[in-house]
């Protein structure tokens, strides 16, 4: 059997955020249009595997996805072991901007999933002049907290396990197995805490319900896709948010869940393309 | 029905497997009826049928007969696919030592999924 390689290639980036230095892994597939991607919470850029290696999404874009700091193969920053790390709007939004600003992106779309469907909408809001065009995917403006969150990092429930088991239900039930077990174990991998901080800003820090109605689709266009499926960001939280935001278009995926790119990429391309050709003609 | 939970679960060599270091009693409760089940290593070893004078249990799973048909159903519709997504919308309670559900909490979603009618996907 002979060896074949993805188009995909990895470089790890040195960054400033947050006034600290920062190891960075960021990869990329495409010319083009750059589309930067961003991760779930408690996971990493692997993802958006299956946009970088379709041709019909690579042929006219450059796929950029970064694992965020403490994710992946980036490295928490020095002095992690003795912190409890917590993600917020103005660090998600930062680290967005400044990550952006580094490669040069000349305004981007902006894809990002679950929490980085939420800070889309925040970016949405902030700064459309950034971007060419924002896709909000599982993005809904608050989620309550509906388990007890500490047992995601307690030295008596192991991290990965009950990372990996959490967020099962919320994958389809027609995605592929190969590609369901494989978004289960990017959860399964995360670092002690890592999923929990991050749902600090999805459920706690990042409610944007009294202002998403503000955004201003004409500055830049918002679309808003959602499988039907996630128990997490309900199909019902995304139309309540395009509802309420002029010009916002809302697809509802049947048959997928919370992680439309990653548990069935096959399947999510056909709800995705449209939508790239759409704002390419613009 | 709840009885073959015992026959199904055992006879998943990779979940019992993964319960390996799983020994517990919780308590099923449908609607009005209930259940103790006794799990040993891994393996399912007693399901007690109800109604019970002092149920004795580390935990307690409890939802009415019409969201537990939900979630048994062949294709379980959005929101009764998953044990979360019924906590979620409070349609399930779990209740006590949680500890002990959420440290196997894949093992109780796939032994519960067992009672799916036949064919279903785990």
């Amino acid at each position: 059997m002979s060896a074949k390689f993805e188009p995909i290639t990895g470089r790890y980036m040195h960054l400033d955020l947050f006034g600290r230095p920062h190891r960075i892994y960021v990869e990329e597939a495409g010319e083009g249009t750059p589309l930067l991607c961003l991760h779930t919470a408690g996971s990493d850029g692997r993802q958006y595997r299956g946009l970088m290696n379709d041709a019909r999404v690579t042929s006219k874009h450059r796929v950029i996805a970064f694992d965020m700091p403490w994710h992946g193969k980036s490295s928490p920053p020095a002095g992690w072991h003795d912190e409890e790390y917590q993600l917020t709007s103005v660090q998600y939004t930062t680290m967005v901007l400044e990550i952006s600003a580094a490669l040069e992106l000349d305004r981007p779309i902006l894809i990002g999933c679950s929490i980085g469907g939420r800070i889309a909408l925040h970016l949405a809001l902030e700064h459309p002049e950034i971007f060419r065009a924002i896709i909000g995917l599982q993005a809904g403006a608050h989620v309550d907290p509906y388990y007890d969150l500490n047992f995601l990092h307690r030295s008596d429930v192991h991290g990965g396990e009950v990372c990996g088991a959490i967020v099962s239900g919320l994958v389809g039930p027609d995605a592929p197995d190969k590609e369901r077990w494989e978004t289960l174990w990017h959860y399964m991998q995360g670092g002690p805490g890592v999923f929990k901080g991050d749902l600090y800003f999805y459920k706690l820090d990042g409610d944007i319900r009294g202002r998403v109605a503000q955004i201003d689709t004409r500055r830049c266009p918002l679309f808003l896709l959602s499988g039907e499926y996630d128990y997490s960001c309900t199909p019902e939280e995304t139309l309540a948010v395009a509802n309420s935001i002029p010009g916002c278009e809302v697809t509802i995926m049947k048959g997928l869940g919370h992680f439309p790119m990653s548990e069935d990429p096959q399947a999510f391309l056909a709800h995705l393309l449209p939508v790239l050709e759409k704002i390419g003609r613009r | 029905m709840i009885e073959t939970l015992q026959q199904r679960v055992n006879a998943d060599q990779g979940l019992v497997r993964r319960g390996r270091y799983l020994t517990t009693t919780f308590l099923l409760e449908v609607g009005h009826a209930s259940w103790l089940i006794s799990i040993f290593e891994g393996r399912i070893v007693q399901v007690a049928s109800g109604p019970f004078v002092m149920p004795s249990s580390s935990f307690a799973l409890r939802a009415s007969e019409e969201e537990w048909q939900k979630f048994w159903s062949r294709r379980p519709p959005p929101g009764s696919n998953d044990l979360m997504a019924l906590i979620k919308r409070r349609a399930l309670k779990a209740e006590g030592n949680l500890q002990i559900f959420m440290s196997h909490l894949r093992y109780f979603k796939e032994a519960l999924a067992k009672l799916r009618t036949e064919g279903a996907a785990a």
